[in-house]
């Protein structure tokens, strides 16, 4: 190991390349440091001050995602002026808005007045839509803090709800700007940015309008990337809880990108889908026909029998009949007419392997090449 | 592709033609953005409208419908003329240089511009840049393939790459985007009519006594099949007698859809295979009920020829079964039994027989996918192609010269039609259709054309407006765009109830069968 680029961690030497930041040599060696607003693939915008650690020999304290590795440095990750700056930090957070989870202090008496406002907002009696499933919870919970003490401040601007996939909620937003970044950097679709609306400041679309009438194209990137509960899936949002579902990945079955993602199940249906985070092609992203066009599924228009055309009219037919009479024709036809007056059109919507049986069937079966697919079309 | 999805990064140039990626490939225009964005890459644009990604490009080249072949050798001969191609790998790599070189002599760039409409300079600046590169990809989909000369495009492409020696290498390469998931694999596992799985030709007596032995038939037929584009013209007199189709609905994605319908409908029996009652299975025999991705077991083939798993979430509705289970049955019945215990028992079979899956299992792909060629159990996969040589040897250029699209705009049909999708739907909607909120964002069907010709048309923006072609015509909502150009409309082709391609032309392509969708004459009236 080279005698240059060691930096030392909560008492443990370690190396790294030039270029690397604190928190990715920390990350590399297992150093668990909290962070909100740092984006995989972006550039790290400090903005949430989680992350922040104490560097031997400076007087304040630094923001890790942000701030180069340096020879000889000797870091502090979680060292009593750490942890109270992130108390501080999660405090402020916390108390900045409608996070009516279980952190949030159900102790105080102002709890009950909040409670009430937030669900005439969110016309709902529950607890926060992602109550369990929020990285500000989480940390709030490791750092043992509530939101109690400070007052809660005037939301003021109102949930967006005029768009058929995503509620904006921007009295639960952070402002921690993964969002802005997932929009920009990742999906490159520019339709988000920090925007100065009088003196509070919101995440804004196209001038401050409703997503809808932005450059917004629905892919849904931001509320993936959302650390807390201000981007919601429309149909999501207080009908399903993480608990509740369980995750199947797959590959997505709309366009040749092949994306992976994991389809959420609850009571036998698949409610929501989101981008396989870390794996090729996609890392996580999709669009809006991945995340969003799942309904077909559980569609009450999906065919759920067999069925024969009798007198012009369809009839509803078991397994074995409507088998038999293809099998019927299909050898009658090959005996009268022979082979190459029938064929197969496969799909491209179906598995390698139905494709490979089908192609099969032609060729062994019916003794014919005649079989293709409409990708030509 | 030759190439991977990631690759695209790490071009310094890319070149964009006939797709038109943010809405059709949209996670995958996201590379493309972030290449010019983040890292510096210069991006070419070549489409006939100006799609999102234009507003992205350095150069916007704008060619009339149907010109492909022309603008790409007007780019060669400025490059070769230039000298600024790639001498060492068109000597080591290639061959047919001499005529190809002979062919683009007279594509001056003055010449270029008279038949594809642009400007001399802009082919001379987009030529600099491609050839400039360290590393050029050429992206492009159904913009390039669905013309008469789908394939001259495709081979001009593969000359222009080769010319700049840009196969082979990371960053670089041709990459055909395919529009429905699971194309490459329908392709690589045979759904075609002149090869086996893997591409094994149906007429070599090898791959004829190979797969008779793996299959424990005799009889096997050499004699290469119809394509789908060929089989309807011959169920019209009656030569075709019995179709089988699984999974496709062709009733809203063949061109010139009158006389498809015609065609089908003349078949003396017809089964079709669905998760939905398509515009075709309407017209079925026997119509069976299979089960859709999220429901069953197996693998799909991306675009980057990456196989991937698909697995099982929910239940398939009712008595719906999986497809390949269906095929089986029939199969068997039919005297031949084929059963197999699961999709992984199939999977087993395939690499058996498929050289270039030969390598693959669930197993090694259950986290991520691999690439194929992958002949072996220890091989890695294939990423990138043709690194060290092309499947002949050394690469073939091919001379191509320039052949104008099937139909023409004239007096009586004046204006130019061209078809394509919206990123919120797919295909012919029969999935997205049914989600309320992708219908929310796109309701309907529209023609989208510039405020200039709707006014010459006494058109305003949401007037429905009557468009026909030769073969037919439909009803629609003028739509006002900044994406469209003078003398053209476009028409997604989604929607059944005012289907686009009742007007499209069905001239083939003589090689590849695939039609001239991207190109015929119409005439606008406003409906009453
Ligand atoms: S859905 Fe996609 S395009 Fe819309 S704001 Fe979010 S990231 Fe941007
Ligand atoms: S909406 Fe979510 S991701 Fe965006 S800034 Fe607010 S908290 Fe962060
Ligand atoms: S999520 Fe979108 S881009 Fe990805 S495979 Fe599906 S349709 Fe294609």
């Amino acid at each position: 190991m080279s005698e240059q680029n060691r930096i030392t961690i909560n008492g443990n030497e370690f190396s790294f390349e030039a270029g690397e930041t604190i928190l990715e040599v920390a990350r590399r060696n297992h150093i668990d440091i909290p962070t909100l607003c740092h984006l995989r693939g972006t550039v790290s915008n400090g903005e949430c001050k989680i992350c922040v650690v104490e560097i031997e020999g400076e007087d304040s304290l630094t923001a890790s995602c942000s701030s180069p590795a340096t020879d000889s440095m000797v870091v502090r990750t979680e060292s009593p002026e750490v942890i109270a700056a992130r108390r501080t930090t999660i405090r402020q957070m916390l108390s900045s808005g409608n996070h009516n989870c279980a952190v949030r202090g159900s102790d105080d008496r102002d709890w009950t007045q909040f409670q009430l406002n937030v669900q005439k907002e969110d016309d709902s009696s529950e607890l926060c839509p992602v109550w369990g499933d929020c990285r500000l919870q989480d940390i709030a919970y490791r750092y043992q803090v509530s939101g109690e003490g400070f007052s809660k401040t005037d939301i003021p601007y109102h949930t967006e709800r005029v768009n058929p996939f995503i509620v904006r909620d921007f009295s639960r937003c952070i402002l921690c700007g993964r969002c802005v970044q997932a929009c920009n950097e990742i999906q490159v679709n520019k339709a988000i940015a920090f925007g100065n609306r009088e003196t509070a400041t919101k995440i804004i679309a196209a001038g401050d309008r409703p997503l809808k009438d932005s450059d917004c194209v629905f892919c849904g990137e931001c509320v993936q990337v959302c650390p807390v509960g201000a981007l919601v899936e429309k149909d999501v949002r207080y009908r399903v809880r993480p608990w509740e579902t369980e995750k199947v990945r797959t590959t997505c079955s709309y366009c040749g990108v092949g994306c992976q993602l994991d389809l959420h199940v609850k009571d036998g249906k698949v409610v929501k889908v989101s981008g396989t985070e870390d794996v090729a092609p996609n890392y996580g992203s999709l669009c809006v026909k991945g995340r969003f066009g799942f309904n077909f599924i559980s569609s009450p228009e999906r065919l759920t029998t067999p069925l024969i055309r009798e007198n012009g009219e369809f009839r509803e037919a078991s397994w074995d009949e409507a088998l038999d009479l293809v099998a019927k024709r299909f050898g009658e036809i090959k005996e009268k007419h022979g082979s190459d007056t029938m064929g197969l059109l496969t799909s491209a919507r179906v598995t390698n392997e139905e494709n490979y049986v089908a192609q099969k069937f032609t060729r062994a079966v019916l003794k014919t090449n005649n079989v293709d697919h409409c990708a030509r079309l | 592709m030759t190439n991977t999805i990631a690759d695209v990064e790490k071009a310094d140039v890319i070149l964009v033609t006939g797709s038109n990626t943010t809405e059709n490939h949209p996670v995958l225009s996201a590379f493309v953005k972030r290449a010019v964005e983040f890292k510096n890459a210069r991006l070419i644009v070549v489409d006939p409208r100006r799609i999102k990604l234009a507003g992205f490009a350095h150069q916007w080249l704008r060619p009339n419908l149907g010109t492909d072949v022309a603008w790409i050798n007007g780019m060669m001969h400025v490059i070769i003329k230039e000298d600024i191609y790639d001498r060492t790998f068109v000597g080591t790599r290639t061959e047919g240089f001499e005529e190809l070189k002979k062919v683009v002599e007279k594509f001056t760039p003055e010449y270029t511009e008279e038949i594809t409409g642009i400007p001399a300079q802009q082919i001379i600046d987009a030529a600099r840049m491609y050839a400039g590169a360290k590393a050029g990809s050429i992206l492009y989909c159904m913009g390039i393939t669905q013309h008469t000369t789908g394939t001259d495009n495709v081979k001009s492409l593969a000359n222009l790459a080769m010319v700049c020696g840009n196969l082979g290498i990371e960053g670089g390469g041709v990459n055909p985007l395919r529009g429905q998931n699971n194309v490459q694999g329908a392709c690589d596992l045979g759904g075609l009519p002149n090869v086996f799985s893997g591409y094994q030709p149906v007429n070599s007596i090898d791959a004829i006594k190979k797969m008779e032995e793996a299959w424990g038939v005799s009889g096997l037929s050499d004699k290469v099949g119809l394509k789908v584009t060929e089989m309807l013209p011959k169920a019209y007199n009656g030569e075709f007698k019995a179709l089988y189709i699984i999974g496709e609905n062709p009733l809203v994605s063949d061109p010139d859809l009158n006389h498809a319908e015609k065609c089908i409908s003349n078949l003396d029996f017809l089964v079709v295979q669905d998760i939905f009652m398509t515009e075709t299975a309407k017209i079925a025999d026997v119509v069976l009920p299979s089960a859709c991705f999220a429901e069953k077991e197996g693998t799909f083939s991306n675009t980057e020829r990456r196989v991937q798993r698909v697995r099982k979430a929910v239940e398939p509705p009712g008595q719906a079964w999986d497809d390949w289970k269906i095929t089986c049955e029939i199969a068997t019945r039919m005297g031949y039994p084929m059963s197999y215990e699961n999709p992984s028992a199939i999977f087993e079979e395939i690499a058996t027989v498929t050289p270039s899956y030969a390598g693959l299992t669930y197993d090694r792909i259950e986290d991520e996918g691999l690439h194929w060629p992958c002949p072996t159990a220890d091989h890695p996969g294939t990423p990138i192609l043709h690194t060290a040589q092309f499947p002949r040897g050394r690469g073939q250029f091919h001379a191509i010269d320039f052949i104008p699209p099937a139909e023409k705009a004239d007096d009586e049909y004046p204006m130019y039609l061209t078809t394509g999708r919206v990123i919120y739907h797919y295909h012919t909607g029969t999935m997205t259709r049914k989600t309320d909120g992708l219908n929310e964002r796109s309701s309907g069907n529209f023609v989208e054309i510039t405020p200039d010709d709707a006014q010459k048309h006494d058109l305003k923006d949401g007037d429905m407006v009557n468009v026909a072609s030769r073969r037919g015509d439909i009803t629609a909502a003028v739509k006002f765009s900044d994406k469209a150009v003078e003398g053209t409309v476009f028409i997604p082709f989604h929607f059944a109830e005012s289907a686009a391609n009742k007007l499209t032309n069905a001239a083939l392509d003589p090689i590849s069968g695939i039609p001239e969708f991207k190109v015929c004459a119409v005439r606008l009236s406003k409906a009453a």
